[in-house]
């Protein structure tokens, strides 16, 4: 299999003042092309923290991280936003899409800073849309939404440069059950379609069976990884 | 971009309207200040022109302008003839001499000190007088008995139309001489600090009453455009004559002229400093409040330059709408007072040695305008690099965690 993500022996230190407070305390972990997996542990486990470092948005304290087969660990801020752009896609727990746009312009708005030109812009924004079901909803904004449509615009937007990897952080922690199950049937469902390797970090049990794979993180290290059974949004109901 | 940078305005509209409405005030006012000033300036250069120096002077090599002498060797002989000759030049609107004399003026128990000038009543350069009899009637070229008092001076003398007045005069060999004159006319040039010390005598009774006859102080030029004056000053010298042009004879005006320009610019930066700082105070806060959005915007890859470029843009919009919005002011607000003038009274008569008149009349010219956007839009662009540069600075990690 192709390894899309490889963290070896990472550590990330948080200091604050004097104070250090040590968030992953060398974790090692490997994820291959097209897994649907998932981060779980408790709270101050190192899983947004986890994502943060695999997402670039951060740089480890000391290891390593690769992204397909890049180590990316000192790559500066310009190269890691970059990288962000083709390589990486992010939906937040809160629903992180911009309040001045539409939900049409916030899908586009990375494949404008792809460079992507007007047509092959509207056509992925619109297959995007469509895929999350919310083509009738393009052109309404976020505060026209509710939070499980905001949810899946955040997917089809972290879709839009056609990654490698989506890194989701709770992205069902602000949704009711339904909603969340749905966003989580999307990303399935998209998972399985496109082939797009989804690592996702949650405690919601819920969420955590639609996974194929969990690795679970105690005090900033892996205490557990194992594959699952595939689990459907029926067999959720 | 830019329809996020527009959209972003809109966000928080009334601070958005507040802002451009402070640089656009800041901007109007500076604009209005210029042309004020530049009108005062230019009002003040051509009243002065118009009724005392004249485009171009031509007057005896010897003669000494604060002395007003009257000695023949100090003024011009036979001026009409070297008025006419001047007038025949294509440069020249008009030529004519005039007689200038200290005088003192008495009426019942109130006396004055005056300028006497001896004028020819028929000549075009004596239009400004005759347009600005306010009472009475204006000289005739043969009238022997009658003058013309200025308004504010006929006031403080208590004189009108028909009174009498005794006007001593300095002749031409030093002697004074004194004479009984009838208020002809009472004259007001809106020159507060001229009307109220000169009264006109025609020429011809101004020369006699001052043993000067066949002799002017100067002869007196008006040109068509006043920017010949220099090329022409140079083309009529003649050793018996000095010839000397409106920049000679209004240096101070000059000066005056640069030391206001030099002030403007401290006002310039004194208002738009203030303009620019609501401009920075508003992006800070603007910074501030969509700290996640950037940490957003950088996670999906937007680099710092592009986020710097954001909030630039922002400012541009908020700098060219308010730009524009203060030049329609001020340029409007200068429009108006151009054409209606700001009353100011005779506090330009206390200004000793420039003519003033009782109203400013604001003048806009093209540089003014450019000049002040310029500097108005630079500013606030520059005001606005600071939060621009604290959003580049944002680290996405802390940006995406925070509470707004």
């Amino acid at each position: 299999m192709e390894e899309v993500v490889r963290l070896e022996n990472v550590t990330r230190v948080y200091k604050v003042g004097d104070v250090e407070t040590p968030a992953l305390r060398g974790l090692s972990l490997r994820i291959e092309r097209g897994e649907f997996t998932a981060l779980v542990g408790p709270s101050g486990s190192g899983k947004t923290t986890a994502l943060q470092l695999i997402g670039c948005l951060d740089r480890p304290t000391s290891g390593r991280v690769f992204i397909n087969g890049r180590d990316v660990t000192d790559l500066n801020a310009r190269q890691r936003a970059l990288l962000r752009r083709g390589t990486i896609g992010f939906v937040f727990q809160f629903f992180a899409l911009i309040p001045t746009l539409t939900a049409y312009e916030n899908v586009e708005l990375p494949l404008i800073l792809s460079g992507k030109n007007g047509r092959e812009r509207k056509k992925r924004v619109e297959e995007l849309l469509e895929a999350v079901g919310l083509s009738h909803r393009a052109h309404h904004r976020p505060d026209q939404l509710s939070g499980g449509e905001q949810q899946r615009v955040a997917v089809a937007r972290a879709l839009a440069t056609n990654p490698s990897i989506i890194l989701a952080d709770e992205p069902t922690a602000n949704l009711d059950t339904e909603n969340g199950r749905q966003v989580m049937e999307i990303m399935q469902r998209l998972n399985r379609e496109t082939g797009v390797t989804f690592v996702f970090a949650s405690h919601d049990p819920r969420v955590i069976r639609f996974a194929r794979r969990v690795i679970t993180l105690r005090d900033g290290v892996a205490v557990d990884d194992k594959t699952l059974p595939e689990v459907t949004g029926e067999e959720q109901k | 971009m830019f329809r996020m940078a527009f959209r972003n305005l809109g966000r928080n509209r009334r601070r958005t309207l507040f802002s451009m409405l402070a640089v656009a005030l800041g901007t109007a006012l500076v604009l209005f200040l210029a042309a004020f000033v530049e009108g005062e300036i230019r009002g003040a250069l051509d009243l002065t022109i118009l009724l005392e120096t004249g485009d171009i002077q031509v007057r005896a090599a010897t003669y000494d302008e604060d002395k007003f002498s009257l000695a023949w060797e100090d003024l011009v002989e036979e001026p009409e003839q070297v008025a006419a000759q001047l007038e025949d030049l294509p440069q020249v609107r008009v030529a004519t001499p005039r007689l200038r004399a200290n005088g003192i003026l008495s009426a019942r128990d109130q006396t004055a000190g005056v300028t006497v000038l001896g004028i020819d009543p028929t000549s075009e350069a004596s239009l400004p007088f005759a347009h600005g009899i306010v009472d009475g009637m204006f000289l005739t070229a043969d009238d022997r008995e009658g003058l013309l008092v200025g308004q504010p001076l006929a006031e403080s003398l208590g004189v009108g139309v028909g009174d009498r007045v005794n006007l001593l005069v300095n002749t031409a060999n030093g002697d004074v001489d004194e004479q009984t004159f009838v208020v002809r006319g009472i004259f007001s040039t809106h020159t507060p600090g001229y009307d109220k010390s000169t009264i006109l005598l025609p020429l011809a009774k101004a020369q006699t009453f001052t043993r000067t006859e066949g002799h002017a102080s100067l002869i007196f030029i008006l040109l068509n455009d006043r920017q010949q004056a220099d090329a022409l000053a140079a083309a009529i010298q003649d050793p018996r004559y000095e010839v000397l042009t409106w920049r000679d004879l209004n240096e101070l005006l000059i000066q005056t002229e640069s030391l206001a320009n030099a002030y403007m610019v401290v006002y310039y930066l004194i208002v738009i400093a203030i303009t620019a700082s609501v401009i920075t105070n508003t992006l800070v806060m603007a910074v501030f409040e969509r700290t996640r959005e950037i940490g957003i915007l950088a996670a999906l890859g937007m680099m710092g330059r592009q986020i710097l470029s954001l909030f630039m843009l922002e400012a541009t919009l908020m700098a060219v709408g308010s730009v524009a919005t203060g030049l329609l002011l001020g340029g409007a607000s200068a429009a108006y007072f151009g054409v209606h003038g700001i009353p100011i009274g005779d506090i330009g008569a206390q200004m000793s040695g420039l003519l003033f008149g009782d109203a400013i009349y604001p003048y806009l010219t093209l540089d003014d305008t450019l000049t002040v956007s310029l500097i108005a839009l630079g500013v606030t662009l520059l005001a606005a690099l600071y939060p621009a540069i604290l959003a580049t600075r944002l680290e996405p990690v802390e940006a995406l965690h925070a509470q707004r």
